[in-house]
């Protein structure tokens, strides 16, 4: 791997993607006293991808959703590669509702190559259940806090990422497309994955510059050589969030969700002719 | 016989240049479904709908306002929005800034939506419309802003939104700027919720990613046209992931409703007079009962 400073948005894509890199549930693992994973929509399945559950996290009940990964290809099949399917999004919201009901934040681990692009995913409404995610998340009456650990790819991320605060590690990247769909699009040719991935801006630098994230957890050394010390770090930082975060619910979820709106409503740029 | 009268010369009759871009391109239009020869006049006259099959054409944003406002009711917002180039993207020499200007220029659209007030069947709406033919509206800031307003002023206004919806997803050059849209325009429709103001969707052909995965399908009624392709991934792609082809019929507005997606698969000469009868229905839903939060003087001055 090259020097940190000098690496390109391809190195940390390949960086953020690495499989010894720590998943969800070694955080889960690492940072949480207890976690009781919930499973289900109550509706079509349980999706491996997507898990989450309630948990103990330095002296908070918290709950806790993310894209789950593999250690080896036998799991990464079970766990289709982190791609959840419409049932996974739907599972996410019902434990999202679950936690706004018990007043319990949610921290959200994204990492994934986007939703599954299957036909069931079609048949099942995955643009619909990923719609419904944001929409949901856009008015959630309690805190929520989204960290990328590796892949944030696309609206397969954004359906669990309408966070109040948005915190990368800072060898993951965030995209509007995975490069090399972003590369089939512009090109016609995934092989210029690379091109795309430095094109569009995908780091975690660039994006804290663009303002579109709050926090960079910086990784001076990379996640999966050193996995113990970067997954102490970002509870660090998660902790520190959630009690900034306090101050918006003292007296209810009212300044809490106009903050929420205010920092989507001003994303994106635009010129204005005279 | 068709041949013939395809080769006759074009028609102008005057020299004045506003009259003589209005001639059409060509006499006939043919169905590229069932092969039917139309006369451009009266395919215009039907909406770009084939007479023998049915089969919906692809409209400009344009043509959507004209089939659904009443006489001269439609007017404008923020058209003075234009494209930025956050990253400054380029690829293979050519800048987006340069590409959308191009774009611009060769589709007569200053971006991919166009939003406004408009009464359809006597009934005040505020609108959002899309057109393909701007970098397959793609879903950029510029849109997405748009969209947010069109969906503050309907709350201070007290009038429900329409949203026409055909696009290709984000816009990949703006990169997660564009992702971004999607939460912008999604919670901007919360608003209206709050206000008990209804949100229409009309999903059109082609309609995909980032569009379809927000504000377009979190609406309090889904509509689709007949035929039009619907969905959340390409079928290139879904066919690469599955390595099998899909089935006949796959990602249409039909497909949907079968899969109980949208509540209703809408003929083009049908969607005036259903707008009309359902907004007043709506109209006894006690919506704004509760005073706006915002007054649209405040959204034009922001």
């Amino acid at each position: 791997m090259p020097e940190l400073t000098t690496m390109t948005a391809w190195d940390r894509v390949q960086l953020a993607r690495h499989a010894g890199r720590p998943h969800t549930m070694h955080y889960v693992n690492q940072l949480c006293d207890e976690f009781i994973e919930f499973h289900g929509d109550r509706l079509a399945g349980d999706d491996q991808a997507l898990i989450g559950g309630l948990a103990q996290f330095r002296g908070r009940s918290v709950m806790v959703i993310g894209h789950q990964k593999g250690e080896n290809t036998k799991e990464n099949i079970a766990r289709n590669f982190g791609m959840p399917k419409p049932t996974g999004y739907r599972k996410a919201l019902r434990l999202m509702r679950h936690a706004e009901k018990f007043r319990f934040p949610v921290i959200a681990f994204i990492d994934t190559p986007g939703a599954d692009p299957g036909l069931a995913s079609e048949e099942g409404g995955q643009a619909f259940a990923i719609a419904d995610n944001i929409y949901a998340m856009a008015t959630l009456g309690t805190p929520i806090v989204a960290i990328v650990i590796g892949e944030g790819g696309s609206g397969g991320a954004l359906a669990i990422g309408v966070a109040d605060r948005v915190v990368m590690l800072e060898n993951s990247v965030y995209s509007v497309a995975s490069p090399e769909a972003a590369a089939a699009i512009l090109w016609k040719d995934a092989a210029r994955a690379p091109e795309a991935a430095a094109a569009m801006g995908v780091t975690a630098p660039e994006l804290r510059a663009f303002g579109l994230i709050d926090e960079i957890i910086p990784e001076p050394i990379p996640a999966h050589e050193e996995p113990a010390a970067m997954i102490a770090a970002v509870g660090d930082v998660i902790d520190r969030q959630l009690a900034a975060l306090d101050a918006l619910i003292t007296d209810g979820p009212a300044a809490l969700l106009d903050a929420r709106y205010a920092k989507y409503r001003a994303m994106g740029r635009f010129g204005i002719r005279a | 016989m068709r041949e013939l009268f395809r080769r006759q010369p074009r028609f102008t009759t005057s020299d004045d240049e506003d009259a003589r871009s209005k001639v059409p391109e060509d006499l006939w239009v043919k169905c590229p479904k069932c092969g039917e020869l139309a006369y451009t006049k009266e395919h215009l006259q039907t909406h770009r709908v084939c007479q023998r099959c049915g089969y919906h054409f692809r409209l400009a944003a344009r043509e959507r306002i004209d089939l659904l406002a009443d006489e001269g009711s439609f007017v404008e917002w923020d058209t003075d929005l234009t494209t930025d180039d956050p990253l400054g993207f380029s690829v293979d020499g050519e800048s987006y800034a340069d590409k959308a200007r191009k774009t611009a220029a060769k589709s007569g659209m200053a971006e991919a939506v166009i939003s406004g007030e408009i009464a359809v069947d006597g009934q005040l709406l505020a609108i959002v419309v899309t057109d393909f033919s701007f970098m397959g509206a793609s879903m950029g800031a510029v849109y997405g802003e748009k969209l947010a307003r069109a969906a503050e002023r309907a709350v201070a206004g007290c009038t429900p939104l329409l949203t026409i919806s055909a696009s290709g997803g984000a816009r990949m050059q703006e990169g997660l700027f564009s992702l971004m849209q999607m939460a912008k325009t999604t919670a901007a429709l919360t608003r209206l919720t709050e206000q008990r103001l209804p949100h229409i969707a009309l999903l059109t052909d082609p309609c995909y990613g980032g569009v379809t995965a927000s504000y377009a399908t979190v609406a309090d009624m889904i509509v689709a046209e007949p035929g039009a392709l619907i969905g959340f991934a390409g079928p290139r792609v879904i066919e690469q992931t599955i390595r099998q082809k899909l089935p006949e019929g796959f990602q249409t507005a039909e497909f949907l409703l079968e899969h109980g997606l949208i509540d209703r698969v809408v003929p083009r000469s049908a969607l005036k007079p259903m707008i009309g009868s359902l907004m007043r229905i709506y109209q006894q839903a006690a919506g704004c009962l509760v005073p706006p939060a915002i007054l649209a003087s405040e959204v034009a001055d922001a």
